[in-house]
């Protein structure tokens, strides 16, 4: 008797009346701890109460003045700023991501392990490390000397590389057959038609992986636009949420819209594309 | 978009190179014949590295001369305008001696050890118990996977509402329920540390259970049959199935959480910003305080770079017993 369904646990095939509630509550609980704290941050967003620090599980007189006040405090500029550097710093990302993927994946070049090295070095330099010098380069661009401080493309060139998807790309973009490319050599194909015409529609479950990936990545910056921001007019989302928190004459409701806000459009990538997620996830994480 | 249009004339060229109609697959599979035709065909030595240019460029301002520049700094008194002076070790002599950069190195290691224990056992745990198909375990799967996606910032401010330290707070009014309570969370110096590690495992526990529920489903299901025929308990399969095939992703998933967890800044920026008394101060909130807000870059910078070696002492480190223990 087999069992492909077979698990360590074996916590899903339990059938009796005792394992049957305790699987109930197991879920249950898992739910309520997970789930449960943005489920009061939905409840709090649109909740009248006076103290929405408070416990409760249904709005009692639920209320969109959360939000009118929240876009008086310029939230809808804040998140368009938002859409607007991930808008970009995604497009960036993918195309330079598919790009290096192609040399690594499809070329044989002196200097190869070099440049790989390279990319996998950045890994040990996450912005939090280059937080200080970084500022001071991003006032200053070398040799073209260029201050991105206070714009939305210091948010954006400097999230356009990263290793991550690169890899994630190269590892696909490796599977593509060679026979493929030789047909389309014979043809008297370049690189740049063999790179836009076979290869890269053969990777599409990659894009929708360093996608994803990378619209949460972006998404979820807050040193590096805390670095570069000068003042609300350049704010994302994220970053505007301590700005709105400390305001005395914001309450949490309003901080709790804003947040809402700021969380919707992760959820909604996430349920959208989570295949890719989960996928990315695994292989990502495995191959190490 | 640029980055299309600065490969463009490669293709042209690379199109150049007569087309070969001698080989196949069988052709190119001879290591000789197979070098030479890629040689040929891949058109000049300089196309990978156009390909390669825009990733390699943005790489080298945003990290490689960040990098060599918190190095040179480090070493520096930076003084904008006056010019830097060269201290030698001074910075790093000023960084090591301070008190309270000690002290944030220690909270720092805390959190780290703390929540990277604490993401795993609960990760794996509930890797174990949500393991299987059936359209509600993945239903609960997805939602308890659901704090990974939130932006961080989010995390923070929600979770500082959650703590709100009177006796209605909501998780006060929770604790209320059990007889316990009320906490100052992460105001009570007491509590504050707790309190951040506890978020820090909200949202990294769920990603941990992703990464053993992939590393479970690797794991040969005839093994778990066998030692039920063996007559091996629940515990003992876990034990001795389930967690050795998890060897591998227990230990990247160690070196990723504990990177991540000694350069950890924006949930302990947003929730106590290293209050109350200094009590979870940490050395990116130190680092960041000195570098942006009193501007001493120097001093900053040297703390930035011992970070950096941290980090580099422990992964490699990781590695080489990895290597040891799979010889």
């Amino acid at each position: 008797m087999s069992a492909p369904n077979e698990t360590a646990l074996g916590l899903t095939e339990s059938r009796g009346v005792a394992g049957r509630v305790l699987k109930a509550v197991t879920y249950l609980l898992v739910l309520l701890v997970f789930a449960g704290p943005l489920l009061a941050l939905l409840v709090g967003a649109f909740n009248h109460v006076k103290d929405p620090t408070q416990l409760s599980i249904v709005p009692n007189d639920p209320t969109l003045e959360n939000f009118t006040v929240a876009f008086d405090q310029n939230v809808l500029t804040y998140l368009l700023n938002s859409f607007f550097v991930v808008g970009f710093g995604l497009l960036l990302q993918v195309a330079v991501s598919v790009l290096a993927g192609y040399a690594l994946a499809r070329k044989r070049f002196r200097g190869m392990s070099f440049a790989f090295v390279a990319i996998l070095a950045t890994l040990m330099l996450p912005e939090e490390i280059l937080a200080i010098p970084l500022s001071v380069v991003l006032s200053d661009l070398p040799v073209i000397h260029v201050n991105l401080i206070g714009s939305l493309a210091g948010m954006i060139v400097p999230v356009g590389a990263w290793a991550f998807s690169i890899l994630v790309m190269t590892e696909f973009m490796k599977e593509v057959p060679r026979e493929l490319e030789e047909a389309a050599r014979i043809d008297g194909a370049g690189d740049l038609r063999i790179f836009a015409q076979i290869i890269l529609p053969m990777c599409r479950p990659a894009l929708g992986v360093i996608g994803v990936f990378g619209f949460t990545m972006i998404w979820d910056q807050y040193l590096l636009p805390l670095l570069v921001a000068t003042d609300s007019s350049s704010y994302t989302l994220p970053l505007a949420l301590r700005t709105l928190r400390v305001d005395p004459l914001v309450t949490p409701g309003v901080v709790m819209a804003a947040s809402l806000l700021a969380l919707l459009p992760s959820i909604i990538v996430f349920l959208l594309f989570q295949r890719s997620f989960v996928h990315g996830l695994s292989s990502g994480a495995l191959k190490g | 978009m640029t980055s299309v249009d600065e490969v463009k004339p490669v293709a042209r060229r690379a199109a150049g190179p007569s087309p070969r109609t001698a080989h196949g697959p069988a052709g190119a599979a001879g290591p000789t014949a197979g070098r030479r035709v890629r040689s040929r065909r891949s058109g000049r030595w300089w196309t990978p590295w156009l390909f390669l240019a825009p990733a390699l460029i943005l790489f080298l301002y945003f990290k490689f001369i960040p990098m060599a520049s918190a190095l040179t700094m480090s070493f520096q008194d930076v003084q904008p305008y006056l010019g830097n002076r060269w201290v030698g070790g001074e910075n790093y002599a000023t960084v090591l001696s301070s008190d309270g950069f000690r002290e944030a190195a220690w909270h720092t290691l805390v959190l780290a050890v703390g929540q990277t224990a604490g993401s795993m056992l609960l990760g794996l745990t509930l890797a174990l118990l949500m393991e299987g198909q059936g359209r509600r375990i993945s239903f609960v799967r997805s939602a308890a996977f659901l704090p990974v996606v939130v932006p961080i910032a989010v995390v923070a401010e929600l979770w500082r509402i959650m703590y709100h330290p009177t006796e209605e707070g909501m998780l006060n009014s929770v604790l209320g329920l059990v007889g316990l309570g009320p906490s100052g969370f992460i105001n009570d110096p007491d509590s504050s540390m707790v309190s951040i590690m506890l978020t820090g495992i909200w949202r990294g526990a769920p990603y941990d259970m992703m990464i053993f529920l992939a590393g479970l489903a690797g794991v040969d299901r005839g093994l778990y049959e066998a030692a039920k025929v063996d007559g091996a308990s629940r515990l003992q399969r876990i034990r001795h199935v389930a967690v050795p095939g998890l060897r591998a992703v227990l230990s990247i998933l160690f070196v990723l959480a504990a990177i991540r967890g000694l350069r950890v800044f924006t949930e302990v920026f947003l929730l106590t910003n290293g209050g109350p008394d200094g009590s979870t101060e940490v050395v990116m909130t130190v680092i960041y305080k000195l570098g942006l807000e009193q501007n001493r870059l120097g001093v900053a910078a040297a703390g930035a770079v011992l970070l950096f070696l941290a980090t580099l002492v422990l992964t490699v480190s990781v590695h080489l017993f990895r290597r040891r223990g799979n010889a």
